[in-house]
């Protein structure tokens, strides 16, 4: 088979097989590095030897025993829903708005929706947590979800947007000729075609509160440290196997959380 | 109102709740738009008014402080980082996403769910890895000295080394995503076109393909560039406080000295090198084939 043409220019696979390799190497680079932590994560040893002299589930009982890993994760899963909540809500509606308003101004909102994702994360960072102490915000929930919030809408409203794009706006049109007002047309027709998108949309928004960390590192201290923060100053100062097992866990979640999206993307409308 | 009065009124009727409408639909944009008006960027027109403002008023001290040695010291290594990063991403993640655009459908369906999985694979979790693989007595040193390819195990991590293989690692997808794109769109025809106007293969790659695939890679670059000048996480865990990045500097100023002068006075360079390198490059190349491309 190597001598068969692989391209439209006639180069044969035999002559690309440097190619495969190093597309391959590529591919192990990005995926191994991650996949090795667990395994990991059931060794006896502290030191992360590879592969593992003895198994056990000790780190996991080391995460789930601790009081301050436990309340980080709450905070965490708390924070990232309810930041899937309002990001989803606020970035949904200003996708429909942008898309059917066709205001002269659209360009230059969505380019300010798009701000926090272009500017430094240090610089949103240190700006929310100078306003928070003025607000008293540091430390709390309620901080938290503002400042994820924010990092997640743009995500939403790409997503949302880039779905409005393939949907015909006519059929909000026909619905509402036959006597709809728009919310409800917008509720009963476009919305059920924009699910996709929008269930995309709220993973993403969720995913992104979850990892959130340089502004977490800044506002969510005390009893509202997030899991992110706890493992960044974990790391800072050894590498401590309990994050290997916490690692583990965040994987499945992420490997769940993408595959249901490919699902939803596969799925008949 | 009365109904009877005929069409122009009804016009009249129907031109006020269309206005009307669409100023509704428009304001459907504003609660997110306030959101992030107050609490991202507000709070940084604060930092740059907090730049230019000493014990005495109106100041630009903390930028002249920014000539210090150390300071350009962060800057050269900020900028040496960034642009080995981008240029190993280009070197690793093209001939990655030219495979994928080669591919079969399903085949390049998988692979780029594999570029992808890191993407949705927390940084930390990342991070965690790569210090786990490079310390000491980590995975790599240990297989090296076992393969007999080194006697003492190599410094790693908490250096340059270590920074940008990690940096490398969260850049790379950023660059295949925009790469794959706009290789993706590339009709076949024309290279089947440049072969049989003779071209060797080499030849209608360098003439034909890559011309055709710079907008992803213009994309590439900048997206990885940008994110690389600004990064946090990565070097402070990898570079174990021996790499110093700008962002690194910033967060030092505030949490160590409360010297928010100069944070903010670094911050707002940074800033200003993000948002100039974007504009420069969205005249070059336009703005839209940027973002399109992504």
């Amino acid at each position: 088979m190597f001598s068969r043409p692989a391209t439209e220019t006639q180069i044969t696979h035999g002559r690309r097989l440097w190619l495969y390799v190093l597309g391959g190497l590529v591919i192990l680079f990005l995926v191994l590095p991650s996949l090795l932590v667990i395994p990991l994560s059931f060794s006896d040893s502290r030191y992360l030897a590879f592969p593992p002299p003895s198994w056990s589930t000790r780190w996991y009982g080391a995460y789930f025993g601790a009081v301050e890993w436990r309340d980080a994760t709450r905070t965490s899963l708390v924070a990232a829903t309810l930041t899937m909540v309002i990001s989803t809500v606020l970035g949904t509606l200003a996708a429909y708005g942008l898309h059917t308003a066709q205001s002269r101004f659209a360009r230059a909102v969505y380019a300010t929706y798009m701000l926090p994702l272009i500017v430094p994360g240090i610089l949103i960072a240190i700006g929310i947590f100078l306003l928070f102490a003025r607000l008293g915000l540091n430390n709390t929930m309620t901080g938290i979800v503002l400042a994820h919030s924010v990092m997640a809408v743009p995500l939403v409203v790409i997503t949302v947007a880039s779905g409005l794009k393939g949907y015909d706006m006519n059929q909000e049109m026909v619905a509402r000729s036959l006597g709809a007002s728009r919310l409800w047309a917008f509720l009963t027709v476009t919305l059920p075609q924009l699910k996709i998108s929008v269930i995309s949309a709220a993973l993403l928004a969720f995913i992104t509160s979850l990892d959130e960390v340089v502004i977490s590192l800044f506002i969510a201290g005390g009893e509202n440290a997030t899991l992110t923060r706890r493992m960044f100053n974990a790391l800072r100062d050894e590498i401590d196997p309990t994050i290997a097992a916490i690692s583990t866990l965040l994987i499945l979640l992420s490997v769940v959380l993408l595959g249901l999206t490919q699902l939803l993307q596969r799925s008949p409308r | 109102m009365t109904v009877s009065t005929g069409g122009s009124a009804n016009l009249g009727a129907y031109r006020v709740a269309e206005r009307r409408e669409r100023w509704l639909l428009q304001s459907l944009v504003v609660p997110g738009l306030a959101l992030i008006g107050l609490i991202a960027l507000a709070p940084i027109g604060w930092l740059f008014w907090m730049s230019v403002q000493g014990s005495s008023g109106f100041t630009l001290d903390h930028y002249q402080r920014l000539l210090d040695e150390s300071y350009l010291r962060t800057l050269k290594t900020t900028f040496e980082l960034s642009i080995l990063v981008t240029v190993l991403s280009i070197a690793l993640g093209y001939p990655l996403a030219y495979l994928i655009s080669q591919a079969r459908p399903r085949l390049a369906a998988l692979l780029m769910l594999l570029v992808l999985f890191p993407v949705w694979t927390s940084l930390l979790v990342r991070c965690y890895a790569w210090l786990v693989l490079l310390q000491r007595r980590g995975v790599v040193n240990s297989w090296l000295q076992d393969m007999g390819i080194i006697d003492a195990p190599l410094k790693l991590m908490h250096n340059f080394t270590g920074t940008t293989i990690g940096m490398l690692h969260i850049m790379l997808p950023f660059m295949i995503l925009p790469l794959y794109a706009s290789m993706r769109s590339i009709d076949r025809d024309y290279m089947r076109a440049a072969a049989n106007l003779g071209a060797s293969p080499v030849r209608a790659f360098w003439q034909v393909f890559v011309p055709l695939s710079l907008p992803g890679l213009f994309a590439g670059i900048i997206i990885v560039f940008v994110l690389c000048l600004g990064f946090y996480v990565t070097p402070a865990l990898l570079g174990g406080g021996r790499v110093y990045m700008w962002s690194m500097q910033i967060e030092r100023n505030v949490t160590y000295y409360a010297d928010w002068g100069a944070a903010s006075a670094l911050g707002v360079v940074l800033l200003a090198l993000t948002l100039g390198i974007l504009w420069a490059v969205g005249r070059l190349i336009g703005f839209d084939r940027i973002v399109g491309g992504k």
